[in-house]
Formats: structure tokens, sequence, C-alpha cells
């Protein structure tokens, strides 16, 4: 497989729900070890483009690919099976469940025979722990804990280290960090960082523009359903970045209207 | 970055609430002994605590209990089941009329009832997973359709809503429907380990630990705990939650199929009359037991002391001076301090440690 092939592209692609179109002619690829940070304001159309990458949509027109072949999803399940991980806010994590119950949920280690598998508690605690360990969570020492009692950015950790080690090759991020403080934020920028540096394509989704330019190497920004820019780290700036978030105009002109 | 010393705190001043409060299984324990002593003093005269007087509420508790544990695997999962007051009947009159009418073996009576009541589970199950009406709706219109179809087809096939069932044989009677003491020795020396249990007691026994092993021990318990816990986040970790949820309704359903069949066998009758009021036992059993009734938490363990405490409110009450009227006062508060401690379980499980920090 070369380098050079996108892990995953989205070429030309439409969607539109009945008589309303949200996205228009979208072009996206992104790559091993990179990570595109989708920007863009509420109701542009950045949920149903991840949840099109998910399969959770399926495009109206235009085609997808993996590696370089055409792929198609009929379920979320279908971009599961071919390493897509999509990480919702909070999602992925269930507070009255310990952490090692949590972290292999649904993918359970098992020993015994037959029906008398029963759920290999140690082994399922002492993996989620190392796991999250190696992601940089080092507050997370006792499997048994349960999930509720952990910070945000904590919980949203355990969902991305669970997706890395269950084999994702592709890391969907919506909007992780929308609701959380400063510090929890760094964690799971932190954590971005670690992904990318293991391999994975990243597309994370956000708001904060402070937040892209952490860990970004590549920038889309979506307006109205549209690519309105595609750009790579260091050829915008932070302004110039924030203005085409605003829809394009500049923040002098918003300032301006509310009379600052 | 986590500093080490306010790491250390937290995990140290954290260890003995958590031994305590992770387990809410101990509340329930806790809850138990409190009331089995409170009982066992006030009724010590009219021999609360003896094998015969245990018998009594011990009886009543293990038909409840039956019930309770996979009404409780429903909570647990995030849904409601409430038709089990007309599937508590319908188990029962299915083996009377198959015995009785059409003069079946009885064990064949017990599959058709168990089959018929799973075909309901089914049912329900499926109405609550293909549309998206709350389980308390969908199990509230069965309950009815289930109660009406109850005494149609009885008067029906059977002219009544009455149906006797003859002694059926020594095994299948001492299995489904006895009266059953252990007693060694003879003479002075003779001690009774238990007097007077009927057969639901020890099914009761054995369903707990087989569902005990599903809920805490099996993959399976995962599943319904991370359904209960987030239903999109299960589904999209591959967990089969239509499956799965169906057959929590099937397993609900042919419990209380089981209780009804019990019942016919050991008082040789069975009615087509609704229990309604099983409905709300089943379910403050399940409470009582730490079960959380948003979902996502609960134990066996806790059910089963739940559903002990329960029968030794509804039934001790006969053993004291008390007027008998208080003992639906005394579940009320049961349920009360229950919830509470449910509630504030959660609240001290979902909140982040780390706002200690600050
Ligand atoms: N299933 C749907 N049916 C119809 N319209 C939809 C649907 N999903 C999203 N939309 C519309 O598409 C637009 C973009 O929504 P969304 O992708 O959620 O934006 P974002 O995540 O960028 O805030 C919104 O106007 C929304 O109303
Ligand atoms: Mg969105």
């Amino acid at each position: 497989m070369s380098s050079n092939t996108p892990v995953l592209e989205m070429r030309n692609v439409d969607k539109s729900f009945g008589p309303i179109d949200v996205l228009h002619d979208i072009s996206l690829k992104v790559n091993e070890g990179e990570v595109l940070c989708l920007l863009g304001d509420n109701g542009a159309g950045k949920s149903t483009l991840i949840k099109t990458l998910s399969g959770v949509h399926q495009p109206t027109r235009g085609e997808m690919l993996m590696d370089g072949k055409p792929v198609s999803f009929n379920r979320p399940k279908d971009a599961q099976d071919m390493g897509i991980a999509t990480v919702h806010q909070f999602g992925g994590t269930y507070p009255l469940m310990s952490v090692g119950r949590n972290f292999f949920a649904g993918a359970e280690p098992t020993k015994g025979f037959g029906p008398f598998r029963i759920f290999d508690r140690q082994k399922a605690n002492k993996i989620a722990v190392e796991q999250v360990q190696k992601f940089g969570i080092t507050r997370i020492t006792d499997g048994d804990r349960l999930v509720g009692g952990l910070s945000g950015g904590e919980r949203q950790s355990l969902a991305i280290a669970r997706a890395v080690y269950f084999g994702a090759r592709v890391l969907i991020l919506d909007e992780p960090t929308a609701a959380l403080g400063v510090k929890q934020a760094a964690h799971v920028l932190r954590i971005v960082n670690e992904a990318k540096r293991r391999g994975l394509a990243v597309i994370f989704i956000t708001h904060q523009v402070m937040h892209a330019m952490a860990v970004g190497d590549h920038f889309a920004v979506l307006i109205r359903g549209a690519i309105a820019a595609d750009f790579r780290k260091g050829d915008k700036s932070r302004e110039e970045i924030a203005d085409l978030m605003a829809g394009g105009e500049s923040m002098a002109d918003l300032e301006a209207s509310i009379g600052v | 970055m986590a500093d080490p010393d306010t790491t250390e705190t937290t995990s140290k001043d954290g260890f003995s609430l958590l031994s305590l409060f992770r387990r809410p299984e101990a509340g329930a324990a806790a809850g138990f002994i409190l009331i089995f002593v409170f009982f066992s003093y006030f009724g010590w005269e009219k021999n609360f605590l003896t094998p015969l007087g245990s018998s009594t509420w011990l009886n009543f508790a293990s038909k409840v209990g039956i019930i309770a544990i996979p009404v409780g695997f429903l909570m647990i999962a995030g849904e409601l089941d409430i038709s089990v007051g007309a599937m508590i009947p319908a188990g029962g009159i299915v083996l009377a009329m198959s015995v009785g009418l059409y003069e079946m073996n009885i064990w064949v009576g017990v599959i058709i009832s168990l089959a018929i009541c799973a075909g309901f589970g089914f049912i329900n199950g499926m109405l609550v997973t293909r549309t998206n009406v709350p389980s308390l709706i969908v199990t509230l219109a069965t309950l009815f359709v289930i109660a009406g179809l109850n005494a149609y087809v009885s008067k029906q096939l059977a002219g009544t809503t009455q149906h006797s069932l003859a002694d059926v044989g020594v095994v299948s009677e001492f299995i489904m429907g006895d009266y059953h003491s252990l007693i060694l020795g003879d003479g002075d020396s003779k001690f009774t380990i238990f007097r007077s249990l009927q057969s639901s007691f020890f099914i009761w026994l054995i369903f707990a630990i087989v569902c005990g092993y599903i809920l805490h021990v099996s993959p399976w318990g995962n599943w319904i705990f991370a359904m209960g816990g987030d239903q999109e986040s299960a589904r999209n970790a591959g967990i089969p939650t239509n499956r799965l949820k169906i057959a929590l309704f099937m397993l609900s359903a042919m419990a209380a199929g089981l209780v009804g069949m019990t019942e016919a066998v050991l008082a040789n009758t069975a009615s087509t009359t609704t229990q309604f009021g099983m409905i709300f036992n089943s379910i403050i059993c399940v409470v009582v037991g730490g079960v959380l009734l948003t979902g996502g938490f609960g134990t066996v363990t806790g059910t089963v002391f739940g559903t002990l405490t329960f029968g030794i409110v509804f039934q001790g009450i006969n053993f004291t001076t008390f007027d008998k009227d208080l003992n639906m006062l005394f579940i009320g508060v049961l349920l009360l301090v229950a919830v509470l401690m449910n509630d504030s379980f959660r609240n001290w499980a979902t909140s982040a440690s780390t706002s200690k920090k600050k």
C-alpha cells in the first residue's frame, strides 16, 4: 500500500434528505498519521458529513474510497468492520459500569468453554487500564472503578483508547472537546496527537479554532454544506480561519455590526 | 497532568466509601437484616422465627422473586414489564386446560404453557423494539389484551374461568407444587432445617443462581448493562440490542407463567383472575433490591434481598401485634427509602471524582 493513497476519501459527495440538500459536492481525503480538522458553524453539515463517513447515512451522489478502492456502507457496522470508529461526545461509555466492562462492552474477553464461558474480569481490567495508561491517563489505575466517576475528558479518552485498541484505522471525533474545560480539552487533544503518532487517520470536528490549530495537519471549512476552504497547516493564520468559520464574514465586520 | 498527591488522596479517601457504596446489594442486604431483626423481635411471641413461621413469608417471597429477577433485568436494560400480571394466570390456565381438558402429560402442558408465554413476551419485545412506544405503555396494553384472552379463551374452550387441575403424579407435584420439609434425626434430638417450603421456593433459588450467573459472570450480563447505560453506544459496539431486549421480555413472560403453573399445581386449581398486585410487588422488590429505575445498574443478589425484605414486611406483620393494615404503610416507606438510597448512589457514582481536586 502506497503511503500516498489516502486511507479514506470522499469524491464529489452530495447528500440530501428528500428535498433538503445538506451536503454539496464534498471532496475530502485523510491520510495515515494525519489529523483532518473539520470546521464549520452550527448547521453547516459537519455531523451529516461524518454520519455519511461512518455509515449512518448513504451519500445521494458521489463515491467514497478506502485505500483507493470504492466502498459503500449500508450500516454503521459496515464502516466499523472496515476500521472506521466514530466517537461522539460522551458516547461509547456507560457511567455505571466499571472501566474494564466499559472497555470491552460488546467484545468481552471470556474464559472457559461453551455455555460456561465467563467474562474474564481480570483480563478485561488489566488490558483496559494498560491501554488508557498508554494514552497518558495515569489517573486510572483500578479497572473496577465506575466510569461515571471519571472526568469528561477521561471518559472521552477511554472511548478513543477503546477504538484504537479494537483496530480502528480511521478515528472520527465529533466535537470531543465541546463541553470540556481547558485542562480536560488539553487531555483529549494530547490523545488525538497520540493516535496520530500511532498512524491513525483522524477526522476531528470542532468549533474551537484553538483546538484545531493544536492538532490539525489539514483543515477543511464547511459552510452551508459545501467546502469553503481546504488548506494545510501553516497556510492560513488563526484570524483567517476564525473568519472563515464565521461564514466568510471577517471578524472585523462582525465586530462592526454588533457595535463593539 | 494530575499531580501525584491529589491522586493519592482521591484513591485513599474514596476507598472506604467505595467498598461500601460500590455494592448496592450491600444496601439491600443491610435493609433486609434490619427488617429481619425488627420482625424477629416483634414477632417472637407468634413464632415468626420458627421454620414454619419463616416458610410463610419465604413461600410468599418466592413467587414474587421468580418474577422480580427478570423484571429487574428489564429495568437494568431500561424497560418495564407490567404484563406479568396477566401472564401469571395465563401460565396456570394453559397448564390446567392442557392437562384437564386435553388430557396431556403435565410436562407437555408445561412446555406448551411456557411456549405461549414466550410468544407473548416475544410480541412485547417486538412492539417495544420496532415502535418507539415506551415499554410501560406497550405492556400495559398487552396486560389487558392477555387478561381478556385468558377469560375469553377459557370460557370458549372450557366453559369456565375456574379450572381444576387434579394431582398428576408424584414427581411433577414434587417439582412444581408441593410442600417440602427437611427434618434431621427424630424424637428429642430432631432438628428442623426447613418445614413446609413450597416447590416455588426451590425454583426461585435455582433461578436466582442461574440468573446471577447470566448477569454477573457471563458476557451477556455486560450487554444488558451496556444496553441500559447507553443504548445507542451499545448498538454501535455491536451488541444486538433488539434481540437481547426481546429475549428479556420472553424471559419475564416465561417466569410469570411458571409462577402461575406452580400455583396451579399446588392449589389444584387455576383461575383467570389477573394478578394486578404482583405487578407492583415485583417492581417494589426490584427497586428495594437496588436496581436503578433509570437503568444501567443492578444486581441479582440485591433483588433477592429486596424480595426477602418485601416478603417479611408483607407477611411478617401477621406475626406482630401491629395492625395488619400497616403493612402497606411499611412498604410505602420502604420503597421511598430505597428509591432515595438508589438515587444518591447514582449521583455519587456519576459525579466526577475530579471535582475534589478544585
Ligand atoms: N436527517 C435529516 N433530515 C433532514 N435534515 C437534516 C437531517 N440531518 C441534518 N439535517 C439538516 O442538515 C443541516 C446540517 O446539520 P448538521 O450536519 O447536524 O450540522 P452541524 O453538525 O455542522 O451542526 C441542518 O440544517 C439540519 O437541519
Ligand atoms: Mg453537529
